[in-house]
């Protein structure tokens, strides 16, 4: 099972770096990892393409969580969302083949958005399922690079609630420390 | 022997905005935290910070204690903590400096100790070059880390040093490590502290679930045959007398895990000790009996769950745990209550019902009376062994109206201290439980009698551990300071040792470890000492170290192949447990006996 996480963590040196060692340390699969700007100034958003089952994908909820610059986290797997991904492939092509790729795009709804003598390059917005199958069609004519962004989401509709923010200052050792509190 | 008074850490002290190096930015920071004492040693990138500490020093607001090597500043820190609740901080130059701490942080964040680690960086025109004495500490640090910050603007340090003891303080305690550029240390810049803190990521203290909390109480109220297992997280929000009311009320047996040792007085008629790999056989066979597991403040750690397949199988487990990343993480408990205990336990208190469990409990005495009658203590007087030695410590300190602080290092005679000590309270034996590191009990010690110089300190080490961080002697009379020392000295790596003979056929690699006449070596430091190496001569020397003013170290020459049992081994289930050999088998015997 694939789950989606979105994360949104404070726009800080080494945020990612945070993020990506305490997957690698926790020992948790990743499939994509693809980190942007959010609609705030000063927050990053990265969605998380997580395989195991659902315990592991609580884990690594939780353990974003405790991330101290992970500002919220939202498993949306099972919510109704867009999913996309990008992918730009570049197709080796003769003149023989090039208007055959350029109707496998069409298909796909891809767009050339650059050509050359000897390649051109598709540009393919969809689910990774569809990029997939649109660059197993594309193996054939040889496919000399490529990259894909990895899955980005963003849930349907408006009413959706917002995850919250995680909590205020609360200085409670402080305060028992001082005897103010309890203990 | 009280508990430790908790002083009040908020000094008050706020003069307002004032213009100052980032040096002075450190110090002033510190004691608008209440700290007035660090641990460390100086270096090139720290100098400006140590430079400015002069005035701090001069008056007294903040002494610095000089360790004589780095990690020892970190395990120091960490002692003090334990030993106050309080923030330890500790402080250390850039590249070796910071590295050498990195031991120390990783053992007290995964004890959960609140510590701030200092450490000065290159100039941050130089940050990146491989210049001399730079490392990455920030990346290094991370994981052994709660969080941890590389500040290169003097505008950032003020509130960068609050929100790193927020950080530490705050919620589960942790490490948090502050990297401070050296001319950023040398930068000017208007000092205050009445920030408000926003870090909307950090979640110290989640709401409790009171529908949780009544689930958690109708299992527990349906319960034949309860079970509390009690960690580290009841010594941390000071509920141990809570959970002895909880107890008391419901007639329920507790299990501690290391950290817990002491949650409840373990003279208590339902306290079983210590649970896991080195836990008592009635303590083990009570988890796996049980029909309701309470799990307090701990986190199913491998070393008291055994094979997680067979761990407490006949119970529906409840689990109350601050970090909520450690529900479900190794136990995917029946009923989780994700909270602080200071407010979870009084809550849950008036939802259980008062009553008794007494053919459980009499069922878990027959087996307690079990074990004591294989008791090694009772059939190996002959010859100094490890028990014996620890239950005559444990007289010897009984006797005192001081308060009692022993500090374990790592190995066998750390499961003997557990299993031979009677612990009466929470908070009173401090050792590495987490990270396991060997060498950290002489350090813990200095940073626990720096806390309370009129406590009785014990640093209880093994012949490995103990040389492995003994320079820290110099710093006990640098100090001044009056810590006892007990060396279980056996010649071996002990519990490398045991596992080599139980393991790998008593093939011992790299355990036999030669040790230097530790009654010479402690003459060079000035600090008597005394050899014992027969029974009789146990109690004189505790005798004599308890009567010597100041420190004191003793150098007990044991029997060397000694075992801790009972012992699960590693994968197996807790109560498929090699037992204490019966009386008459070699002290070698290394079979492994059926369970009963």
């Amino acid at each position: 099972m694939k789950y989606t996480l979105v994360a949104w963590m404070r726009d800080t040196p080494g945020v990612l770096n945070r993020v990506s060692g305490m997957l690698r340390r926790r020992n948790f699969n990743i499939d994509s990892l693809q980190v942007s700007h959010s609609e705030t100034p000063g927050i990053s958003r990265m969605t998380f393409v997580v395989a195991g089952d659902k315990r592991v994908a609580d884990q690594v909820v939780k353990q974003l969580r405790k991330v101290v610059d992970v500002t919220a986290v939202e498993d949306i797997t099972d919510q109704l969302a867009v999913l996309r991904e990008l992918a730009l492939i570049r197709v080796r092509t003769t003149t023989a083949t090039r208007g055959e790729i350029v109707q496998f795009a069409e298909i796909y709804r891809a767009q050339i958005v650059d050509v050359s003598a000897e390649s051109l390059v598709v540009q393919a917005v969809g689910t990774e399922e569809k990029v997939d199958s649109l660059i197993e069609f594309m193996k054939p004519f040889g496919i000399e690079e490529m990259v894909r962004t990895g899955r980005v989401a963003l849930c349907r509709g408006d009413n959706r609630s917002k995850p919250e923010k995680l909590s205020t200052s609360v200085f409670k050792a402080t305060a028992r420390l001082n005897g103010s509190g309890r203990g | 022997m009280a508990i430790a008074k908790r002083e009040p850490i908020d000094s008050g002290y706020d003069p307002g905005p004032l213009e100052m190096t980032g040096s002075q930015m450190i110090w002033e920071s510190l004691l608008r935290e209440g700290i007035d004492i660090v641990f460390g040693h100086p270096g090139g990138a720290i100098l400006p910070a140590y430079d400015a500490l002069a005035p701090y020093e001069a008056d007294g607001r903040i002494h610095h204690v000089l360790v004589r090597h780095e990690q020892c500043a970190a395990h120091m820190a960490d002692g003090y903590a334990r030993a106050t609740g309080r923030v330890g901080v500790c402080i250390a130059t850039s590249g070796p400096g910071a590295t050498n701490l990195v031991t120390g942080l990783a053992t007290a964040q995964m004890d959960s100790v609140p510590v701030v680690a200092i450490t000065g960086q290159v100039p941050t025109n130089l940050l990146g070059t491989d210049a001399f004495q730079e490392s990455d500490v920030v990346g290094i640090t991370q994981p052994v880390c709660k969080h941890n910050y590389l500040v290169t603007d003097i505008a950032e340090l003020p509130l960068v040093m609050k929100e790193a003891f927020y950080i530490a303080r705050e919620g589960r305690p942790g490490v948090v490590l502050v990297d401070i550029c050296k001319d950023t240390q040398n930068a000017a810049g208007v000092f205050r502290y009445d920030f408000d803190i926003d870090l909307p990521g950090f979640e110290p203290w989640p709401e409790y679930n009171a529908e949780a909390l009544q689930a958690a109480a109708d299992l527990l109220n349906r319960a034949e045959r309860p079970l509390i297992l009690a960690g580290h997280g009841i010594h941390l929000s000071y509920t141990s007398e809570e959970l002895l009311k909880l107890v008391e009320k419901a007639e329920i047996p507790v299990v501690t895990t290391l950290l817990g040792t002491g949650n409840i007085p373990e003279t208590h008629p339902l306290s079983l000790g210590m649970g896991g790999m080195h836990g008592e056989a009635f303590a083990n066979r009570a988890v796996q009996a049980c029909d309701v597991l309470v799990a307090m403040g701990m986190r199913f750690d491998d070393r008291i769950t055994g094979r997680l397949d067979r761990f407490a199988a006949n119970a529906e487990i409840v689990h109350f745990e601050l970090d909520r990343s450690e529900v479900g993480k190794n136990i995917v408990p029946d009923v989780a209550v994700i909270g602080d205990l200071a407010e979870t336990l009084p809550a849950f208190l008036p939802l259980i019902q008062e009553r008794h469990h007494s053919d459980w409990v009499q069922e878990l005495n027959v087996w307690r009376a079990e074990t004591n009658e294989a008791d090694i203590i009772q059939y190996e007087v002959e010859e100094l062994i490890p028990p014996f030695v620890i239950r005559q410590l444990w007289h010897a300190t009984e006797r005192t109206d001081k308060r009692v602080i022993v500090v374990t290092d790592v190995g066998q005679h750390q499961m003997w201290e557990s299993q031979y000590y009677i612990h009466e309270e929470a908070g009173m034996l401090l050792t590495s439980g987490g990270l396991g590191t060997m060498g950290y009990a002489l350090p813990a010690a200095i940073g626990a009698q720096m806390s309370d110089p009129h406590a009785l300190v014990w640093c209880v080490a093994g012949d490995g551990g103990f040389q492995m961080t003994l320079q820290e002697l110099a710093t006990i009379q640098q100090e001044k300071l009056s810590v006892k020392i007990a060396i279980i000295n056996n010649g071996f790596l002990g519990m490398v040792r045991q596992w080599q003979q139980i393991f790998y056929e008593k093939r011992y690699v790299g355990t036999p470890v030669l040790s230097p006449d530790y009654v010479k070596l402690a003459d060079a430091y000035d600090i008597p000492a005394a050899v014992v190496r027969h029974p009789s001569e146990v109690v004189p020397a505790l005798e004599q170290a308890h009567a010597t003013e100041g420190p004191f170290l003793i150098d007990f020459q044991v029997k060397e192949e000694v075992n801790v049992y009972p012992m699960v081994a590693p994968g197996a289930a807790v109560d498929e447990l090699i037992r204490r050999p019966k009386p008459g088998y070699a002290q070698g015997y290394s079979g492994v006996q059926p369970s009963w």
